[in-house]
This record gives C-alpha cells, sequence and structure tokens, in this order.
C-alpha cells in the first residue's frame, strides 16, 4: 500500500481537527479499510486513527435508550448490550470471525456502510440517531446508497442511540466465502409500529421493507409475512445469488426474524 | 519512520517503522518472529492472529503504530516458561491437529483466545469460535478434538465419535 | 494393545514441535543479507496484444534496481510441459510456448508482463504502478464449446485452434461400445460440470533466486512438492544451467495439493534475475495473486452414458468430456483427463466396454493441472452420479446396483478395458463397513425427525477407486510422460548406529519424518529417535520425483525400504565377520544380529561402528562404510478404494445444505501410521465436500475471474463440517510393493463429492421432488433453491 502519516488523536477535537489535511482519512478498526489500501483502492495521506479516543468507546444505558461509542469494537458490543439490547448484540457477536470483532467498530461500520454489512441494518430498524461531532443524524436519513451516507467531509460519528425495541431479531443469511450478509434481515418492534431493515440484499444497500413492516404492524407473526411479495427494491445479483434468489431470502428471513423475535 | 514500542510476549521493543507498516511486518521482518504467518490479504484466513492486550486480533489487518504500547502475545510466546510446550499445543500435537503446520499458528492463538472467555466450550462453539481460521489440510476433525482435550473434556463430548 | 512405534504405531509427529512453536522453516521465513524484491505486473485483461511497455518512469522510482520485460529474458527458454498426449488421429498435441513474461500477447488476467525489482517490496509495488503498459484488448474466449466454435479468437496464433487434442480411449473400442448402446435394455444419461477449483494451500508460493558469482552456482528456495522436477525443468530448459551448478531447495511447505508440482514462472525469474542483478531476489505471492497465477484443479464439462442389460448388469460406458487446459500447459496438465482419468472409468465396476473421448481446450484462463485427485475425482463423479442416477431411474437400490457390478474379489487381478489392472481389492467389504459405521439401518427414523422440523435429510454413497503410487516409468513413457516416476532413497547409517535417510519425496503435510523413521525403526529395531529424515534439498538428497499422486510411500517408502535391506544385507556381512559366522546365517531383530541358534550377537551399533572402523573387517571383499542408495520403480499403480456415504439436511426454504455426517471406509492396504492416514482422510474430505457444496472457481464471459480472493472462493471453514467417521480397517495389501501399502492422500477428495451431491438428489427425491434429477456443483443455497423453484 501507499505509505501514509499515521496520527492518533485522544479526543474528538484533535481528530476533527486532523482530519482537515488534505487527503486525511478516519481510520477506526480498519477491518474493511486495511484490506482496500492493500489493494491500492485507497491511498490516503494521512490516517488518522480514531481508536484512541477514550469518549467514544463503551455501552451504557442512556435515555434515548442505548449508546454505544463509535469505537466501540463489535466483541465489546456482544458482550455489553446483551443485557439491554439482545437482538443487537447477537449480531455484534456474529459480525466476521473473533479476531474482526476484536477490532472492527459500529462507527466505521456504518461510516463505510457497506451493503453487505449487518449494522446498518440494526440501526435502520431500531430507528437509531447516529450522534457525530457535529449534530444527530435519524437512520432514515443517514443511510444514502451503496458506500454512501450523510457524512460530510471530515466529520466524525461519535456514538449511536438505539432506541431499544419490545422485540427484536436479526437473523443474517450467510454469504458463503466472506460470511458477510447475502441477505440480512433486522425485525424491530416499537409500541408504535415495526420496523424491518434488510441488508445484503438491496442494491442500494440497506432499506426498510415498507410492506411487511405495515403487515407486521398490524399483527406479528411469521403468517403476516407469508401472501407478501418479495420486496421492489432492485437486488443484488452476483456469484452467490441472483437478484431473484435475494428477495426471495428477504422474505424467509423477515418470517424468521419475526418467529426468533 | 515513527519510532513505535510495545511489549511483545513480555518483552520491550521499539522500532522505526513506516505509517504503513502492519503488526504483522513489524513482527516477522522487524523482530524476526516469523511464526505468524500471512495466508491471505482480504483478513480472511486468521494465519496471522495474535493476541493484543489479550484479545484475538489479524495481524495482516492492524497497523503497527496503532497498537503501540499494548502487550502483544504470539505462538513465539505461547509455551510453558521452562520452553515445553503449553497445553493447547500439546493437544494439537496429541490429537494430530495440525498437517503443513502453516495456519497452525494463528489457529492455535484462537483457540486459545477462544478458551480464554469460554473455558469448556462444545463442539459447536469451538467451530464457531475457528470460523476466521482457514485450514486447508486437516479438514477441522482433530482441531476441534485437540481444543477439546486442551480444555480438559477428552474427546468425549465430540459427538461423532 | 497399539503399538508405541514402528510400523502401524500411531505415533505421534515430531514435526509438529517445530510448527506449534513458530519454529517451522518456510520460504518467506528466509531472507538473504542483500535480497531484492521482485513484484510481478500481470495482466487485468483476459486477452490481448501487448503493444509496448514504457519502463522509464518506473525505473526511476526510488528504489528501483531494474524493471524485467520479455524483452529482458532472451535466451531464457519457455515453461516446459511434461507430458505429451497423442490424439484419436495419431496427431502429437498442440503445444504452444509458455513464456516467462507475455511475449506480444497477454492470454489470461494474472499472465506476467513485467516486473520491478526494487530495495524494498513497497518500493517495487510503489513503481510498478509507474509503467506505461499498452494493450488491444481482443475477445476473450471463456466457455469451451464456444472456444472450438468455427472463427473463435485463438488463445494461440500460431495453433491451428483452441483445441489441444482430441483424445480417444480405447479408440479400438469405440464401434463396440456404440453397438452395446444399440443393443441395450436402459441407458442412462447425464450431462454434468466438474467445477473449477482453486487448490490454496494456505501457504501461498514464495521463491528466492541467490546466486554465487565467484562459483557461478545459482540456488533458489522454492515452495515446491518436487524440487528435483524443478531443478531438472528449470534448469534443462528454461534457464540453460545444469544440475551440478543449480540447488534447489524447498524446505518446510504449507501445504501444495498439486499446485506447488509445477515449475511456474516466478521460480524461473528470481533464479535469472539474482544471476543477472548478483544480488538474492526474493518474490512472495499475495493471496489475490495466487488466485491468478497457481494452477487451478478440475473443469471438465462432460456427457457420460451408461448402457446396462435387462438384469443390470453395465454392459457399456461411453462419455464426452471437454477438459480446459487454460491459456497455457501446465506441466502435468494434458495428462490429468487423459491418463489419470480415462483409465479409471471403469470405477468398482466390471463394465467390459468404455469408451472416452476428451477435448482439451485453450481458454483464456489461469492455465488448469492437477488438484489433490487430479482426474480420478473427475472420472468418480461422472461414475458415480451416473450409477446414483441409473438406479433412480431403474428404482433399484443405488447400494444393491453398485454390488451387483462390483468386480468380485476372487476376479483380481483384474485387467480392466481401459488399459489397467487391479492388483486387489474387496468392494463388498468397504461398503459393509460404510452401512455399518453410518447406521444406514437408522436412516429412515433420522429422515423423519427432520421432516417434523421441516428439513429434508437424505443419505447418499459413492464407491471409489483410484489409481495412485504413481508410475511405472516404462508404462507411463508409453503413455506420453516425459520424465521417469521411480523414487529414490539414500540410507546413510552413521558410524554409532544413528540413521540419515535422505528421499526424493517431499513432505509439505504428510509427515514423512515421523512415518518413514517409523519404517526403519521396525526394520533395524532401533528407536525412531535415532533415525532422522532429510528431504527437499537437491543438493543433499537423491535424484526423486517428489510428492504428489498418493506417492510418498508407496513409491518413495518402497525406495527406503529397498535401500534399507542393502544395507541389511551388507551389515549381515559385517556381522557375520564378526560372530564368526556366515551371513546367511545371520538373523537381524529388534537391533541385534544373532546367528541363528546360537546366542552369539553383536548390536547394531557394534556392526555400524566396525563398518567405519574397519580394524577386523573383511576388507578383502567388503567395503568399508554403511550408506546405500536405491531407486525404486513400481510395476503398477497401486488401487486404494472404498465406499463412502453422506447424510444431508437439506432447508427448502433457502436451498441451504448442511452436511450432518460423513462416513468413509477405506481400503489402504497397509497402514503405517493410523493417526496420520485418518488425518489424510479428513483432510481430503473437507476438500471433496468443499467442492461439492461451496468452492468455484469462476469466470465471467470476457474472462475477469470473479472468485479472485477469499471473499468470494468459499474454503471449507470449520462451521461448515461436521465430525467424520473414518475406518481403514478392510485392507487387501498391494501386491507389488514391499510394504504392501497403497497411498491415502486423495482418496478423501476423490470420494466425497459424488457421495454428498447424491445424498442431496436422495433427500429433494425423499420430499417427493423426483423431477430433480442433476444439480451442478458447488450445490450453494442459490444453486439447490433454483432447482427447486
Amino acid at each position: 500500500m501507499h505509505n501514509f502519516q499515521f496520527v492518533k488523536p485522544t479526543t474528538v477535537a484533535d481528530a476533527v481537527a486532523a482530519l482537515e489535511h488534505d487527503g486525511a482519512q478516519a481510520l477506526s478498526g480498519g477491518q474493511t479499510l486495511i484490506p482496500t489500501m492493500k489493494q491500492r483502492l485507497a491511498a490516503p495521506e494521512v490516517l488518522v486513527s480514531l481508536t484512541g479516543i477514550d469518549a467514544m468507546k463503551g455501552v451504557c444505558k442512556g435515555d434515548g435508550g442505548l449508546h454505544i461509542g463509535a469505537a466501540t469494537p463489535h466483541a465489546v458490543v456482544a458482550r455489553e448490550a446483551a443485557a439491554y439490547y439482545p437482538a443487537l448484540a447477537h449480531l455484534a457477536g456474529h459480525i466476521g470471525d473473533p479476531a474482526v470483532r476484536s477490532r472492527g467498530t459500529i462507527g466505521g461500520s456504518l461510516a463505510n456502510n457497506d451493503p453487505s454489512a449487518c449494522y446498518p441494518s440494526a440501526v435502520l430498524a431500531s430507528d437509531a440517531v447516529v450522534v457525530t461531532n457535529k449534530r444527530q443524524i435519524a437512520a432514515d436519513d443517514y443511510f444514502q446508497g451503496l458506500f454512501s451516507t450523510a457524512l460530510q467531509l471530515g466529520e466524525i460519528i461519535t456514538e449511536i442511540r438505539f432506541p431499544i425495541p419490545e422485540r427484536a431479531a436479526y437473523v443474517k443469511f450467510d454469504q458463503p466465502a466472506s460470511r458477510f450478509a447475502l441477505v440480512g434481515v433486522f425485525v424491530a418492534k416499537f409500541a408504535g409500529g415495526v420496523r424491518v431493515a434488510v441488508t445484503g440484499a438491496g442494491e442500494e444497500g440497506v432499506f426498510r421493507w415498507k410492506e411487511a413492516e405495515a403487515a407486521l404492524s398490524a399483527g406479528f407473526h411469521m403468517a403476516a409475512i407469508e401472501d407478501l411479495a418479495p420486496p421492489k427494491q432492485r437486488m443484488i445479483g452476483d456469484l452467490h445469488g441472483t437478484p431473484e434468489y435475494r428477495a426471495q431470502m428477504v422474505k424467509v428471513m423477515t418470517k424468521r426474524a419475526v418467529g426468533a423475535a | 519512520m515513527t519510532k513505535v514500542s510495545m511489549t511483545v510476549n513480555g518483552k520491550a521493543v521499539s522500532r522505526e517503522t513506516e505509517g504503513r507498516t502492519l503488526l504483522v511486518q513489524f513482527l516477522r521482518d522487524g523482530m524476526g518472529l516469523t511464526g505468524t504467518h500471512v495466508g491471505c490479504d482480504t483478513s480472511q484466513c486468521g494465519a496471522c492472529v495474535v493476541h493484543v492486550d489479550g484479545v484475538p486480533v489479524k495481524s495482516c489487518t492492524v497497523f503497527a503504530a496503532d497498537v503501540a504500547g499494548g502487550h502483544v502475545t504470539t505462538i513465539e510466546g505461547m509455551a510453558n516458561a521452562d520452553g515445553t510446550m503449553g497445553r493447547l499445543q500439546q493437544a494439537f500435537q496429541d490429537c494430530h491437529g495440525l498437517q503443513c503446520g502453516f495456519c497452525t499458528p494463528g489457529m492455535v492463538m484462537s483457540a486459545a483466545a477462544l478458551l480464554a472467555v469460554n473455558p469448556t466450550p462444545t463442539e459447536a462453539e469451538i467451530r464457531a469460535g475457528l470460523e476466521g481460521n482457514i485450514c486447508r489440510c486437516t479438514g477441522y476433525h482433530n482441531i476441534v478434538r485437540a481444543v477439546m482435550q486442551a480444555s480438559g473434556q477428552a474427546s468425549a463430548a465430540v459427538a461423532a465419535e | 494393545m497399539p503399538k508405541d512405534g514402528g510400523i502401524g504405531a500411531s505415533t505421534k509427529r515430531r514435526e509438529d514441535v517445530r510448527f506449534l512453536t513458530g519454529k517451522g522453516r518456510y520460504t518467506d521465513d528466509i531472507n538473504i543479507r542483500g535480497q531484492a524484491y521482485a513484484h510481478f505486473v500481470r495482466s487485468d485483461m483476459a486477452h490481448g496484444i501487448l503493444n509496448s511497455i514504457d519502463t522509464a518512469a518506473a525505473e526511476a522510482m526510488p528504489g528501483v534496481i531494474k524493471v524485467f520485460t520479455a524483452a529482458d529474458l532472451a535466451g531464457v527458454g519457455g515453461i516446459p510441459t511434461g507430458w505429451q498426449v497423442t490424439d484419436r488421429h495419431g496427431k502429437p498435441m498442440q503445444e504452444p510456448k509458455h513464456p516467462v513474461l507475455a511475449e506480444g500477447k497477454v492470454r489470461h488476467v494474472g499472465d506476467p508482463i513485467a516486473v520491478v525489482v526494487a530495495e524494498t517490496l513497497d518500493q517495487a509495488r510503489d513503481a510498478a504502478e509507474m509503467l506505461d503498459i499498452d494493450i488491444t484488448e481482443l475477445p476473450a474466449v471463456v466457455d469451451m464449446r464456444a472456444a472450438l466454435a468455427e472463427g473463435a479468437p485463438k488463445v494461440h496464433d500460431d495453433l491451428t485452434s483452441n483445441l489441444c487434442y482430441d483424445w480417444g480411449f480405447v479408440e479400438e473400442n469405440k464401434a463396440a461400445v456404440d453397438a452395446a448402446f444399440a443393443s441395450a435394455a436402459h441407458v442412462v444419461s447425464l450431462d454434468l460440470v466438474n467445477n473449477r477449483l482453486v487448490a490454496n494451500p494456505m501457504e501461498p508460493r514464495v521463491a528466492v533466486g541467490d546466486f554465487e558469482d565467484h562459483s557461478g552456482n545459482s540456488t533458489l528456495y522454492t515452495t515446491s512438492q518436487n524440487p528435483h522436477v524443478i531443478r531438472l525443468l528449470m534448469g534443462a530448459f528454461v534457464l540453460g544451467i545444469p544440475e551440478s551448478k543449480l540447488r534447489v531447495v524447498a524446505p518446510d511447505v504449507g501445504g501444495g495439493f498439486g499446485s506447488k508440482i509445477y515449475h511456474y514462472a516466478e521460480e524461473a525469474f528470481v533464479t535469472f534475475a539474482a544471476k543477472q542483478l548478483k544480488r538474492p531476489v526474493k518474490w512472495t505471492s499475495t493471496r489475490s495473486e495466487a488466485f491468478m497465477s497457481d494452477a487451478h484443479g478440475r473443469d471438465h464439462v462432460t456427457k457420460i452414458e451408461l448402457a446396462l442389460d435387462a438384469d443390470h448388469n453395465f454392459t457399456a460406458l461411453r462419455t464426452d468430456t471437454y477438459a480446459n487446459m487454460g491459456a497455457y500447459l501446465s506441466t502435468f496438465a494434458p495428462c490429468i483427463p487423459t491418463w489419470l482419468h480415462g483409465t479409471l472409468m471403469a470405477g468398482n465396476y466390471k463394465t467390459p466396454l468404455i469408451y472416452v473421448n476428451v477435448k482439451a481446450v485453450f481458454t483464456n484462463t489461469v492455465p488448469v493441472d492437477a488438484y489433490r485427485g487430479a482426474g480420478r475425482p473427475e472420472a468418480t463423479f461422472q461414475l458415480e452420479r451416473l450409477v446414483d442416477k441409473a438406479a433412480r431411474q431403474l428404482g433399484v437400490s443405488p447400494v444393491e446396483l453398485r454390488r451387483k457390478n462390483f468386480i468380485k474379489p476372487d476376479q483380481f487381478p483384474y485387467q480392466t478395458p481401459v488399459a489397467v489392472v487391479y492388483d486387489t481389492g474387496n468392494y463388498d467389504a468397504t461398503m459393509d463397513k460404510l452401512l455399518e459405521l453410518s447406521d444406514h439401518a437408522g436412516f429412515a427414523a433420522r429422515r423423519a425427525e427432520s421432516a417434523a422440523r421441516g428439513k429434508w435429510r437424505g443419505f447418499g454413497v459413492a464407491s471409489y477407486i483410484e489409481a495412485c503410487g504413481i508410475a511405472p516409468s516404462n508404462l507411463v513413457g508409453q503413455l506420453g510422460a516425459r520424465a521417469g516416476l521411480y523414487e529414490s532413497a539414500t540410507v546413510r547409517v552413521n558410524a554409532t548406529g544413528s540413521i540419515t535417510i535422505f528421499t526424493g519425496s517431499h513432505s509439505h503435510g504428510q509427515g514423512h519424518e515421523t512415518t518413514f523413521a517409523q519404517v526403519v525403526s521396525e526394520m533395524i529395531g532401533i528407536d525412531a529417535g535415532q533415525v532422522e529424515i532429510v528431504h527437499g534439498d537437491t543438493s543433499n538428497t537423491p535424484m526423486g520425483m517428489g510428492t504428489y499422486g498418493s506417492r510418498s510411500l508407496a513409491v518413495g517408502g518402497s525406495a527406503m525400504v529397498k535401500a534399507l535391506n542393502k544395507v541389511i544385507n551388507k551389515a549381515k556381512k559385517i556381522a557375520g565377520h564378526l560372530l564368526e559366522a556366515s551371513d546367511e546365517d545371520i538373523v537381524l531383530k529388534d537391533g541385534k544380529f544373532t546367528v541363528a541358534g546360537t546366542d552369539k550377537s553383536v548390536d547394531w551399533s557394534g556392526v555400524t561402528l566396525a563398518a567405519y572402523v574397519p580394524h577386523n573387517y573383511p576388507l578383502d571383499s567388503l567395503e568399508p562404510g554403511l550408506e546405500e542408495t536405491a531407486f525404486y520403480d513400481p510395476s503398477n499403480f497401486t488401487y486404494p478404494a472404498g465406499a463412502y456415504g453422506c447424510e444431508v439436511e437439506v432447508d427448502p426454504e433457502t436451498g441451504k445444505v448442511t452436511v450432518l455426517a460423513f462416513t468413509a471406509a477405506d481400503d489402504f492396504g497397509n497402514v503405517v501410521n493410523p493417526m496420520i492416514v485418518e488425518g489424510q482422510v479428513h483432510g481430503g474430505l473437507a476438500q471433496g465436500i468443499g467442492q461439492a457444496l461451496l468452492e468455484n472457481c469462476a469466470y465471467d464471459a470476457e474472462g475477469q475471474l470473479l472468485s479472485a480472493s477469499f471473499m468470494d472462493y468459499a474454503m471449507p471453514r470449520a462451521d461448515d463440517l461436521p465430525m467424520f467417521k473414518v475406518d481403514h480397517s478392510c485392507v487387501t495389501p498391494c501386491t507389488h510393493n514391499p510394504l504392501g501399502v497403497k497411498g491415502c492422500g486423495e482418496a478423501g477428495a476423490i470420494g466425497s463429492p459424488p457421495a454428498l451431491v447424491n445424498a442431496v438428489i436422495d433427500a429433494i427425491h425423499g420430499a417427493g421432488r423426483t423431477d430433480v434429477t442433476h444439480i451442478n456443483m458447488p450445490l450453494t443455497p442459490a444453486r439447490v433453491w433454483s432447482a427447486l423453484n
């Protein structure tokens, strides 16, 4: 990979300042960025590690629900969110593999917004708030398509605030090689209704399956899905599954998530 | 070049490194600790797993500078104080849990990390715990047995035997 | 009571200690003072005209020593092919040049175009981005049938077409086979694909070239299964270096599975460049590079047909196969779909008439060569899928249809209609053992239990036979091999009685250091700790052909036994002299020479010391010293065989197949170390299950590699596999080698794919979907789901 200057600030302010350099790029756990840099598909001149900022780490119960520091590794979320939000902890505990979960962070995953990543589905289904150094962004506004988010240049995610649903579950159907989600569905039932977010399948990244939300809000049981047509979103077609297959799997996984919730 | 210091297998070390120097390069090229291997470039195979501050990490997917000040343990640091193989290493030999030996260091490090958080894992938990380590030789059968043995469960708990 | 040493003992592996403590010495662990680093610049197009390469900007980059292109390799020969196949019309195969660096054209994604050599690897890579390479893209041929169509783009302009050869076997039988089909009571046919695979040993390839200016000696350290073969091919055909000036070392090697047999361009390059630049040059493959530069495996498209009489006896078999060669002929490539495939089409059955047609095709893809099993998995898959389909079509039990047509124990040696003679076997015995171990009787209950959970359970069997222990040199010579396939060993008995064995075999995971020592220990009666096994260095081992084709023990072990017998014969003469008895009366047992019927004896070490301190020694009739070399050329292949059973569950909603149980009953003849044999079977099963369920090396229509990393090429992981049941208690010892051993390295990968696919089809039929008769591998969830919907 190309060489770069490595900096590791300990405060958000210092990180923001460091990111003002031309060619600066934030590094969180690096589990996607570093392989990309090895392929020379990314070549930052300054790499700003966020893993030294203690204020961006940790899981705690707050008034907005569960607050998770953006630089908290998946393994920590899996362990520490379990008592408050088991479905989210389960999701975190099945991202990648144990070594990836030691390094990879929730903020890094959301900033990258890989169409097959797990976390975006939890954030969207939970109607979570993405907190940055500048503002608070509602989940519905945050995800803007493939690898695309509402984040502006130099903006850093500092925290994610998850409202805790009455019932929820995430069911992931693995892509057999990478173990990313071929289709992943997060179902969250709140007093005010049900949200269903789908990752892995859509050509534009994570999306809400609104027909399923309506059906499940009317009656939260597996049978509610049975007669629905698969979602209308354009689906990914690749070596591992056709768009038709993915569309069908969205239905199957949604049903299973409802069963598991 | 910046100076990066860390503790490796209990020994304080310090080296001039580039920003792009990966932890695995720091260990292999810088320190001559060639027990940690590189088997892929997409963070999938796990041949490079070491422990950083007690948790398993793919050393090919972390910059040396990012773990400055940390405590790193590699396969070279897994033996007993008297130089004999540790319990997990011995179990791998007893159970024929390795063939070509290339994935073995990473496999041992991941297994050790699993046992640290789950001292008596089931067969399914062992297989899940080793999801990030690819072995092309053993079919994993004897690796599972080795981890069982090291956890004091003999192989009795392994279903098919 | 199991033995704790010698033949038959599950001795723990001595090599494990270094691997488990991080002290293994793999090629990438070798760094020579002053070494430079080579980075290969490879084609990202499948097919194109290489117009020009401007290296000036790259050469001006920091740390760059030199940028090499084909123009810098004047006098360097092409990478040779080790086999010559003659086609059904008596014509030799078409054999294009395989240059070390692309000359005039690029022919596959990954084809090396240039090499940047620099002080550091990062500098070499940085400079590579400055190369100005002008390529005019050409249409690529990827599909084999399309490659043979009239007017298809030609991979090699100097060949008449993309057809390497059109092979018929046995050509003289063709008419009789066709006649048998015309009069058959039943004909069953199947179209199938044997999916392209990437071997992916966990250690990527590495090559380090070194050159000693004052002596003119070159050394290559390389990740090879056969250093002597590399020395011969590279020295004689590519670089023109005599063996005496060239040393090839393959130290600890992290798996091979066939992909490290071949002589590769990178090996020749670093050896050449080290000499040119007068400094060591190192190249380490990345995994991404391995996907486009290691030879791939399999990739056959086949139509197979079986003729049966009214009593369900097989009367004839006919196959029509397209075999992908890729863009160039790799070292063994031409023989894989022919002599390692056609000769196995009889399987375990007494089918009297067989005709095999194979069209080998050049395409704009990575060269294809042997991968674990090499030709035999392709043969077994076709046959065992077809027999299973026949049973379903005829409404009979797949097990019983196999049994009815098995060659029976009293029929050995058995001459098949496809040239080979099976020396021994008992196929019913392994089938019985399989059904017992897999609790076939309890399957119906298990199926019902799955059904209650909405899952479809299936059980599939496959028989297999393979030919390994390659190979009789005079036979393979007639078939087109350009090398002998013997093996060698030198037994050096040291003065105090310890023994050093130098073997031409090579261990890259198989455990020779342990098993070969067990054989020596058994034969001499000394502790295995007194025996050291040396392999992998052409400077100290006798010329040997290396390790592949499950040949190490059957051929390499036999050479060692032969050399040990020479040693023992000489030692008996020395003992006879010391004991004042005829050497014919001397018996060696438990490390002691005794005069038969007396208590007069001398220890092994007494004799070995006398050999090197010949003060009391028959110098008039016997040379001092105790060191013997033997070359062993087998008189036949060995024929391991067995029966495999797979139990799966299919999730009809997703198409996901879960392997619940896998049982292997093998006949490997005699076994030296059961623990290691079982480990070999486990590994083979994982690769076979991987082929059937997960692995697929895929190209798009433009020749771009879609599965170019572990992100898209699904390797079997721990949670993809069950615990295995393996058994090798059915033993019919090989009749023609001294240990009675057959070879166990490839069996698992040969027998398992059809067993798994048969199990999935059984599950689907069990659920009433008898319309689904075949699904091509790998049986991914998406493919199974598509077959069902």
